[in-house]
């Protein structure tokens, strides 16, 4: 694809033990990538607000549940006061219909509870995808099967139906812990089919066969030989789930079914937006327009670390 | 041919049957009485009882899963003596909300759920393999740069937020089109287009975005294969060599996403349907999870886990039927 990409050579041996790419040389491609740059910024800006939340509703003067009915209309049924869904100085991206709850305070709030979210359960699955399909791909056999098997009955299960089954019937108790959980049952066979694929032709290579001559357990091989040239392939899918269960996430809680009110999620408030979105428009526009960059934002870095980690690989 | 066939049968009713098992577990052990809630408010601990009796809530969950799952190929009697409800195979039992057949729910909804479905798979496959073609044949434009972004921005919107930007627009802003309503095709064909074009545009954006990309992916893999270097170098015509070598091998990673994904819709797009009011198996999914109504959460479940599975199978028979190198390999 780029122009550094060598011909493939066909009938000569991979080399030997191909080094990992290097964190450093990664970076330094990315960063000469505008798009990448541009992406990561703004992810760094939201993690950075999203992390100073209390301060900026310090700063501010709003809180995340405090109402202010003097921002809203009461004669026109609770729609904010002035355009745009009532930006002022006081309140810099206007205020929830009805309730007059300050938007960058719920937004901002709003993120902490999506990305921590997302990424425990990125975190989850992408530990129990990468433990169970090297240990499927390295031990073949029964584990193999059974691996395989529950990967097939999760693969094959409506997960959005059942997630959203699982949720509603599970009255109460901490509800983030739930779907943490739930996202990352039904997520992990996806990181394991790609990583028990790699790990079978990695077995079969001479490095790891060196290994097992030199007399290395098993644990050892998998966790220091394999493991290591797993990692670019990791990486690449860590940041593509991300915005996935980012997206997962916010439809859950667009569902209802998701965090519990009064907590703001970005999802829970594009659902509570659409009866109102004919008459405050923007109450729709913020949260649904920040959940798109980021989403959007995480796929253009994937992309870009997949196309870097492609190229180095053919190399 | 015939003992892998058996094999993959025998593997599918065992998953089934899995699935079956570990849904009918978890939502009838998680859940409250439901005799309770048919009864409602006004209810004496008499009638709870008898509701209990004649929906078998009284024997253990192991055999109220046996009847549960004769049922479905033998049909069964709810109730004993002249008051008996015979409800016939396949018998998913009846809502608790509507007392409906189930099977007479799913059966009425389906139709909703397949238009959506097939009407969104004709749209994604013609712009997303186009796309992707022409992304791939035309590489490094500004048309394979433009398509591809708008492929990348395309996978990262959500759907429901789309299907509300479309909605605003469209209905409530310039009313161009009406709100969405299942409109049977032969009472208004014209009205019946208008009703599914949101949805359809909807559905098939996020799909054609990720057929686009993997559709150029393939493409242009396979034209730095040997056997299509040895072609072009047999002096064949670009295009001939595209429509020849090129298509179909790029093309069978294509055909098993598209099966997996559209048999995945085929259980009910559920949001899709859930935000234009249609009326499909995916809302149907939504409005039973919301009232808790067992037997119609069961029914849904296995429904789409039976269009998944089945799906699966197809797509490995398929790809065999398409790709010869497959069809060596398999037992």
């Amino acid at each position: 694809m780029t122009a550094t990409t060598a011909l493939p050579e066909p009938g000569t041996a991979a080399p030997p033990a191909p080094p990992p790419p290097a964190g450093g040389s990664l970076t330094r491609a990315l960063l000469r990538d505008r798009t990448a740059v541009i992406s990561t910024g703004f992810l760094l800006l939201l993690c950075l607000l999203a992390l100073c939340a209390p301060l900026v509703s310090q700063l501010t003067g709003n809180g995340p549940y405090t109402f202010d009915s003097a921002a809203l209309d009461s004669h026109l049924g609770g729609v904010p006061h002035g355009a745009l869904g009532g930006i002022s100085a006081e309140h810099p991206l206007g205020v929830e219909p009805q309730n007059g709850r300050d938007i960058l305070a719920r937004v901002l709030y709003g993120a902490r509870v999506s990305l921590t979210i997302a990424l425990s359960s990125t975190v989850l699955t992408g530990c129990l995808g990468v433990v169970l399909g090297m240990t499927a791909g390295y031990f073949k056999g029964w584990v193999d099967q059974v691996v395989s098997r529950l990967m097939d009955f999760l693969m094959s299960f409506p997960a959005l139906i059942f997630m959203i089954a699982i949720l509603s019937s599970v009255p109460s108790g901490n509800r983030s812990v739930l779907l943490v959980a739930v996202i990352s049952l039904f997520g992990w066979p996806y990181f394991a089919r790609v990583i028990r694929a790699q790990t079978m032709t990695l077995a079969g290579r001479e490095f790891v066969e060196a290994a097992h001559a030199s007399g290395a357990r098993s644990a050892a091989v998998l966790f220091r030989e394999i493991l290591p040239n797993l990692r670019s392939s990791v990486i690449v899918m860590v940041t593509l789930a991300v915005p996935g269960y980012i997206g997962t996430e916010a439809g859950l809680s667009f569902l209802g079914v998701g965090v519990s009110p009064p907590t703001p999620s970005w999802g829970q408030m594009i659902s509570t937006s659409v009866s109102w979105y004919a008459v405050d428009p923007m109450f729709f526009v913020i949260p649904g327009a920040l959940l798109f960059s980021t989403v959007l934002s995480l796929t253009v870095l994937g992309d870009r670390l997949r196309a870097v980690t492609d190229a180095q690989g053919a190399r | 041919m015939a003992r892998y066939l058996l094999g993959r049968l025998t593997a599918v009713v065992l998953l089934l049957a899995a699935i079956c098992l570990f849904t009918y577990f978890i939502f009838f052990s998680l859940s409250a009485d439901p005799a309770v809630s048919i009864c409602g408010k006004t209810c004496t601990p008499e009638r709870i009882d008898s509701i209990r009796d004649t929906l078998g809530l009284n024997e253990p969950l192991l055999t109220q899963f046996w009847h549960f799952v004769s049922g479905l190929f033998a049909g069964r009697d709810y109730g004993t003596g002249a008051t008996a409800i015979r409800c016939e195979a396949p018998c998913f039992g009846y809502s608790f909300q509507t007392n409906e057949s189930v099977w007479h729910m799913m059966t009425g909804r389906l139709p909703v759920s397949v238009t959506v479905t097939v009407g969104a798979a004709v749209l994604w496959l013609l712009i997303g393999v186009g796309a992707g073609l022409l992304g791939a044949v035309k590489q490094g434009t500004w048309w394979d740069r433009a398509s591809m972004t708008l492929a990348l921005g395309g996978v990262a919107v959500p759907n429901y937020v789309l299907a509300l930007v479309l909605q605003y627009f469209l209905v409530v802003r310039f009313q161009i089109l009406p709100f969405p309503s299942a409109v049977s095709f032969s009472a208004d064909p014209f009205l019946w287009f208008q009703s599914y074009l949101m949805p359809w545009t909807v559905l098939a954006l996020v799909y054609a975005s990720m057929y686009a990309r993997l559709t150029r992916a393939n493409v242009i893999d396979t034209l730095s294969e040997n056997f299509l270097r040895t072609a072009r170098a047999k002096g064949i015509s670009r295009p001939l060599l595209l429509r020849r070598h090129a298509l179909r091998p790029s093309l069978t990673p294509v055909v098993t996403v598209f099966g997996m994904d559209f048999a995945g819709l085929l259980g009910g797009a559920l949001i899709t349907e859930k935000v234009f009011g249609l009326n499909g198996i995916g809302k149907m999914a939504a409005d039973s999870i919301a009232k808790n109504d067992q037997p119609v959460i069961m029914a849904v479940t296995l429904l789409a886990a039976f269009f998944a599975v089945f799906g699966n199978v197809i797509v490995d028979l398929l790809y065999s039927a398409l790709d010869p190198r497959v069809r060596t390999t398999s037992p």
